[in-house]
């Protein structure tokens, strides 16, 4: 007979039923990627999910020797996250360097799973960014089973606006110069598997929150942040600032506020803690977008929220019982 | 091009000089005067921050030796007599001699000798396992195995042995700095004199049941039947609440007491020659019966 | 009226109520028994009958050992045969009175007859004495002593008595089934504990899925006439039944931290003592018998029990009653599944509280703990509020400082956190470490002052 202390039941869930369910709340997302860039994005995806299983696994077992660190669903989900944010075009190498910042940078060399300070799949995006920026800005969408973008290849929508901006352009222009209106932006949105589904992601979401896997706190106050500020913007100088929809909905403003904010290690524990995160993050990403020199700052913003997580952690605490 | 260079070399170079003396001011203004003799005694000491003092760590004591100006009320049992010398030097004070001394485990409840009667199912922690219930043998009294005194010292001196279950003094590593006994929630650990060449006897049980309910329990309890204390002629052995204690200070390390424990549950360690247990009692014997004719 | 809850924290484990529909079944005397001299929260009590003594059923064999402690009485007739240490169902010594069983004789003065007595007492301190001298504790868990908490300190009084009949916790049934067989008793008993709060409003609080039990109720309460009683009806949530929720879910109203009940006007007592109180009252008889159930997952449909048993009868005798313990059983406890006690002593006697005796099968088996991934699932659960997870990890670090400042002494040990936790991690194991540390500076603080 076995003797411990109470309580004696469990719940069913478990680490590897949460993490399998991100990943089934990612799988939409990842059919529309696959359905729009073809077979080049499915070799990306296949090295990403390959790589972080297979180095979570080597680093757990020979490098730190505590086999009980690896957790295959959870190296899976950051390698369906590096995919999505990554171009189809991304040769595998990139993909290798960007697993292995992921998951041995970002991830094991802190401790491993539960203890990163830093979004594992995000760490790597920006690591690429800035060390393969021509692969990371270009894409291809020739090799798409659906295909019904006119362009080839280019640039994302916020980018093409951000060079257009800097030489001087008002947004008009930049529309009329490039063809493009409201409408043909989301049509014909380029960008990482990420960008392009975000009915997609949405529906994920819905599933995770549904299955009672994440809140939906943190998201709301990151994309309701980015709606008001673009808004205010948007109504004072429409020439110049780029309006509430293509904020929302570009730039994988969707991707990292639905699934990258959201992840349990990285993000506050509290709810008004997760507020505060989600508007910081919402406050940030807008700064870059109209003021600095990157056309989309999501990853930049989650990633300097993240270095805020212990505090905000120090000041927000759960609803204490009887101590109001 | 060169002219880039030059401003970028001087500019930080003008930067470097300007933070130097930055930091310079604010180490003379904010400089605190504090007695050489605590970093001297500080370096001396072993750096373990282990505690086993009874001071915070290694600098804590320093402080308090210090200020105190003698060493009565300091010793480091990591370093042992050698260090307290030297810092003794240092303060210029007398220091007494202490005898090294050992983690001791009074537990002998090997799987082997002590069944398990039901599995434990909860967090790998001999505090939450004592908490909970008697244990997962019918002794109350023994090592629950979890290990807490393997997590608690500092110098890797403790270890689990699988075959046994109980927990592993490494003598060359053991500081005696006491952590190990204030983790044991059943405080079977004891620091004891190491003894001469390391030679020492004491009881590997602390079982205050009486003793065939201790004898249910565990094949190698002390059961408090008092032979070894009317066996022991230097008056070290006593018999309280079932179980036997030997008085270190007292032991003249004969191993008699050794020879006619019924149960095996005194140990002695570190002899040179095994323990010829016929021999001894025939001695004994001999010698009661030298005795009886001296009435 | 919409169903009532407490606000904070909460989880929904499966209800498991698989012996909800069977009969309470009274079960035949053990050739011995041994009866606990620590059955109650507080001091043990002392020993006041002789080793070869000859009692009776119903009979005081023991008495209070302190203010806070409670007389106990022989359950059955019989001869002291020894006192002394014995193992408890956790396998510690406790002393307890062992009676050679010889038949059934009850002492004098005590009525056994099934007639309800619907008349209470007018004079309070009369209610008070029969409810010491009746040996009668609190059936919810704790065992608290009922004259004591029955009895406000000066400048306290009630506003309400909550009858707690949530059961909340899985796979009991047995106040379920009192509440469907015995419910005139409880509804005086109620009444009786009304009259000694002095008159204060009584709410009886049952969980939705014991639709039965609340129409029983309710019907009671209108054909005995008791106006200031009602039926609330509570959503079906652990731990509902813990004190402090249940007076939340009730009254809108919170405990403070380290305050007890009456502090807001509440007085919580289980249907199982509101029955002990209304036979020790009424009836004159103590408290040496109470209702549990033999379940579990892996005990067949057709073996599952509501017993009547008498204190001191051996868990392992019940058992065999109810046909043995299913093959396959991993674990035995004794209570509910989320707060009761693993049985590492089977031989070991019933006490006042025993509730019930599960048996569970390998998915009581702990999984292997993973690392936390700070998903605050624990946070959410805890219906106190508090951070299991960041609790674990300043125990872990001994800062007891920081313990206290996150409220580790507010725990109630209901065990939602680790039922909870995805990762498997121990959490109320450690935190319960760390709540016993700081309640040990506490005490020493108040005690300085």
């Amino acid at each position: 007979m076995i003797v411990s202390p109470s309580p004696h039941l469990h719940s069913p869930a478990s680490t590897n039923s949460i993490m399998r369910d991100v990943v089934i709340a990612l799988a939409p997302a990842t059919v529309v990627m696959l359905l729009f860039y073809g077979w080049a994005s499915l070799l990306v995806l296949a090295v990403a999910c390959v790589g972080c299983v297979g180095l979570e696994y080597a680093i757990a077992r020979w490098l730190m020797h505590k086999p009980e660190l690896f957790n295959g669903w959870s190296a899976a989900v950051t390698g369906v996250l590096l995919a999505l944010n990554l171009p189809p075009t991304t040769p595998w190498w990139v993909v290798v360097i960007g697993a292995l910042v992921a998951i041995g940078v970002a991830k094991m060399s802190f401790g491993g799973l539960g203890q990163n300070l830093f979004n594992p799949a995000i760490t790597a995006r920006v690591f690429l960014l800035i060390s393969f920026p021509v692969y990371m800005t270009n894409w291809d969408l020739t090799g798409g089973f659906i295909n019904s973008v006119d362009a080839i290849s280019g640039a994302t929508p916020l980018s093409i606006i951000k060079e257009g901006l800097m030489s001087g352009m008002t947004l008009d222009e930049i529309m009329e110069v490039n063809g493009m209106n409201a409408s043909s932006i989301i049509r014909d949105l380029g960008g990482s598997g990420g960008e392009i589904s975000g009915l997609a992601l949405v529906a994920g979401f819905i599933y995770l929150w549904i299955r009672k896997v994440v809140k939906p706190w943190i998201p709301l106050s990151i994309l309701l942040t980015v709606a008001l500020i673009s808004g205010v913007f948007h109504a004072v100088n429409p020439e110049y600032f780029t309006g509430i929809e293509i904020n929302i909905i570009s730039g994988g403003m969707l991707l990292g506020a639905l699934f990258m904010a959201t992840d349990y290690v990285t993000s506050p524990s509290s709810k008004w803690g997760g507020v505060i995160f989600g508007v910081g993050i919402g406050v940030i990403v807008m700064m870059i977008r109209y003021f600095g020199s990157y056309p989309e700052g999501m990853s930049f913003a989650i990633l300097i929220m993240n270095c805020f997580v212990p505090l905000i952690n120090r000041a927000f605490h759960q609803k204490k019982y009887g101590r109001a | 091009m060169t002219e880039t260079i030059i401003w970028t070399i001087s500019v930080l170079t003008a930067l470097g000089l300007l933070l130097s003396l930055v930091l310079f001011w604010v180490a003379r203004k904010f400089r605190v005067e504090e007695d050489p003799r605590i970093d001297e005694i500080e370096k001396t000491l072993p750096g373990a921050n282990c505690g086993g003092c009874g001071f915070a760590g290694c600098r804590a004591f320093a402080d308090a030796a210090v200020k105190a100006g003698n060493l009565d009320a300091n010793y480091c049992p990591v370093g042992g007599g050698e260090v307290m010398k030297k810092v003794a030097a240092i303060l210029g004070c007398e220091v007494q001699e202490a005898a090294p001394r050992v983690a001791v485990v009074r537990c002998n409840g090997s799987c082997a000798n002590r069944p398990k009667i039901n599995e434990y199912g909860g967090a790998r922690s001999c505090k939450v396992k004592a908490a909970l219930y008697g244990g997962d043998t019918g002794c109350l009294f023994g090592c629950l195995g979890c290990g807490d005194c393997v997590a608690a010292c500092q110098f890797g001196a403790l270890s689990m042995d699988a075959e046994t279950g109980l927990p592993v003094v490494d003598e060359s590593k053991c500081t005696a700095c006491g952590k190990c006994v204030a983790a044991c929630p059943k405080r079977i650990i004891e620091l004891r004199d190491k003894g001469p060449r390391g030679m020492r006897m004491y009881v590997s049980c602390t079982n205050k049941d009486k003793g065939p309910v201790a004898r249910k329990a565990c094949s190698a309890a002390c059961i408090g039947c008092g032979i070894c204390a009317k066996t022991c002629r230097h008056d070290a052995i006593t018999v309280t609440d079932n179980v036997a204690y030997i008085d270190f200070s007292k032991c003249k390390l004969c191993r008699e007491c050794e020879a006619v424990c019924p149960t095996g549950a005194i140990h002695g360690v570190n002899f040179p020659k095994p323990l010829d247990k016929e021999a001894v009692k025939q001695r004994i014997a001999d010698r009661k019966k030298k005795e009886e004719e001296n009435v | 009226m919409s169903k009532l809850t407490f606000s904070i924290g909460g989880i929904h484990p499966a209800d498991s109520k698989l012996a909800r529909d069977c009969k309470i079944e009274v079960l035949p005397l053990p050739p011995k028994v041994y009866v606990s001299m620590f059955q109650h929260l507080g001091a043990q009590a002392k020993p006041v009958v002789a080793v070869g003594d000859k009692v009776k059923a119903g009979q005081i064999i023991a008495e209070p050992g302190g203010f806070i402690s409670a007389y106990v009485h022989s359950p059955v007739s019989g001869t002291v045969k020894a006192i002394g240490p014995r193992k408890d169902l956790a396998g510690f010594n406790v002393v307890h009175i062992e009676i050679d069983v010889e038949g059934d004789e009850w002492a004098e003065g005590i009525d056994l007859s099934p007639e309800l007595v619907s008349a209470i007492p007018e004079d309070r301190e009369f209610i008070l004495d029969r409810i010491k001298m009746g040996g009668v504790v609190g059936l919810g868990g704790a065992t608290f002593p009922t004259h004591v908490k029955l009895n406000p300190p000066p400048g306290k009084s009630a506003d309400c008595l909550i009858l707690n009949g949530t059961e909340c916790e899985p796979y009991l049934t047995s106040d379920f089934r009192i509440l469907l067989e015995r419910t005139d008793e409880i509804v005086v008993g109620a009444a009786i504990m009304q009259k000694v709060l002095g008159g204060c409003k009584c709410v009886i609080g049952i969980e939705e899925n014991k639709p039965e039990a609340i129409t029983a109720v309710r019907a009671s309460i209108k054909k005995l006439g008791f106006s200031n009683m009602n039926v609330a009806v509570l959503k079906k949530r652990y731990p509902q039944g813990g004190e402090k929720q249940l007076i939340d879910a009730v009254m809108h109203r919170q405990v403070k931290s380290g305050g007890l009940p009456i502090d807001v006007g509440a007085v919580v007592q289980n249907v199982g003592t509101s029955l002990a109180v209304y036979e020790a009252v009424q009836k004159n008889k103590p408290l040496v018998t109470n209702v549990m159930t033999f379940t579990g997952n892996i005990v067949p449909a057709e073996r599952q029990r509501n017993y009547l048993f008498r204190i001191g009868m051996p868990l392992s005798f019940i058992a065999e009653q109810a046909g043995g313990v299913p093959e396959g059983t991993v674990k035995l406890v004794s209570g509910g599944p989320m707060m009761g006690k693993a049985i590492a002593n089977f031989d070991a006697a019933t006490v006042k509280g025993t509730s019930a005796i599960l048996c569970l099968g390998e998915e009581t088996r702990r999984h292997q703990e993973t690392p936390c991934i700070s998903c605050c699932r624990c946070a959410d659960a805890c219906p106190m509020g508090l951070e299991p997870f960041l609790l674990k990890k300043l125990y872990a670090v001994g800062d007891t400082a920081a313990l206290e400042q996150n409220a580790v002494q507010d725990c109630i040990e209901c065990g939602c956190c680790q039922y909870s936790c995805p990762a498997y991690v121990p959490l109320l194991d450690n935190i319960r470490m760390a709540k016993a540390q700081v309640m040990g500076i506490i005490r020493a603080r108040n005690a300085k002052k």
